[in-house]
């Protein structure tokens, strides 16, 4: 389906594989013409290593994620996976299942990201403990 | 240090939820100088915020937890799935106000907004028809058909346009318009 994070552009890409946007642009709103270009997988790959830092501590997280879902993109779930373990470490149940109800808000009106994102997570998430906020009836008001 | 009253707080909380860029402020409690204005927000420190753009924000909600809270975050640095979900749902709480259900809950102030607009246009309705009675002056003569018919005509006998305006429209010979 999408190897890397899926790019959501304003206009509104209707289907789920990757678009092409004007300029290859990863990092959020910058558009080179010039200069190296980092591909989806050198995306993933850094945010991987930010949040599976050992001693990652509450502050870098906060930064990690809020930086993370001001992107246009839906984060990947090996991203998601790290960032999850990441609350772990730091003993914050409230802030993991915060992260997908974000996931779940990044994906906007394409309502088939967020079920593939959670079945993807699933083995982390029985493995953690995490209810995803449906579960919890988080998702009522 | 800044400060930001209550006055202040009321205009920016509420309002739509529009693309995460309106946000609720829950400040800490103003543990000095409470008497001097009811809620005080000390701006200098951190403060929490429910944003759908920024989802873990700079301080939990709750930082003052009571006993039973505390056992709880005491039991959250263990396996989580010896949580049950209403002790799930209480840590959430602890640390976030609202749900991103809850933040974007629509609210349903467009009906008191459309409401007060049209009570003032009625409003505005009712007053120029006042005016029309009581303030405009008596209508001027020349604006009277018998008034409009003499000028009418004298423009004619002058010729008025003669080539492609009015008087090249009427009929002289006939005496009425082409």
């Amino acid at each position: 389906m999408f190897r890397a994070a899926v790019r959501l552009s304003v206009s509104g890409a209707r289907s789920l594989t990757r678009t092409q946007p004007r300029c290859q642009a990863p990092l959020a709103s910058r558009c080179y013409s010039h200069g190296k270009q980092e591909t989806d997988e050198e995306f993933d790959a850094r945010w991987i290593t930010y949040f599976n830092k050992p001693d990652i501590d509450a502050w870098e997280l906060r930064k990690g994620m809020n930086t993370l879902i001001g992107y246009d993109l839906v984060p990947e779930p090996k991203i998601l996976e790290a960032v999850l373990r990441a609350c772990r470490r730091l003993n914050d149940l409230a802030s993991a299942i915060r992260i997908l109800e974000a996931v779940k808000d990044k994906a906007g009106p394409h309502k088939d990201i967020y079920p593939y994102v959670i079945q993807e997570l699933k083995p982390v998430l029985s493995e953690l403990g995490i209810s995803t906020p449906e579960e919890l009836g988080l998702d009522k008001i | 240090m800044l400060r930001l009253t209550s006055s202040r707080l009321g205009s920016l909380l509420a309002g739509r939820p529009t693309a995460a860029l309106t946000f609720s402020i829950k400040g800490r409690a103003a543990s000095q100088q409470s008497h001097e204005v009811s809620e005080a927000l000390d701006m200098s420190r951190p403060m929490y915020y429910d944003r759908v753009d920024m989802p873990l924000p700079d301080k939990p909600y709750k930082d003052v937890l009571s006993e039973a809270e505390q056992k709880l975050k005491q039991k959250e640095k263990g396996p989580w799935s010896q949580l049950t979900n209403e002790e799930k749902v209480a840590l959430y709480r602890l640390k976030f106000c609202q749900s991103y259900s809850e933040m974007k809950a629509p609210s349903a102030e467009w009906k008191t907004v459309l409401g007060g607009v049209l009570f003032f246009l009625g409003f505005t309705g009712l007053v120029v028809w006042w005016q029309r009675i009581y303030v405009y002056p008596p209508r001027p003569r020349t604006l009277e058909d018998d008034w409009k018919a003499m000028q009418l005509q004298r423009m004619l006998d002058m010729r008025i346009n003669p080539v492609e305006g009015l008087s090249a429209k009427w009929d002289y010979d006939k005496g009425q318009w082409k």
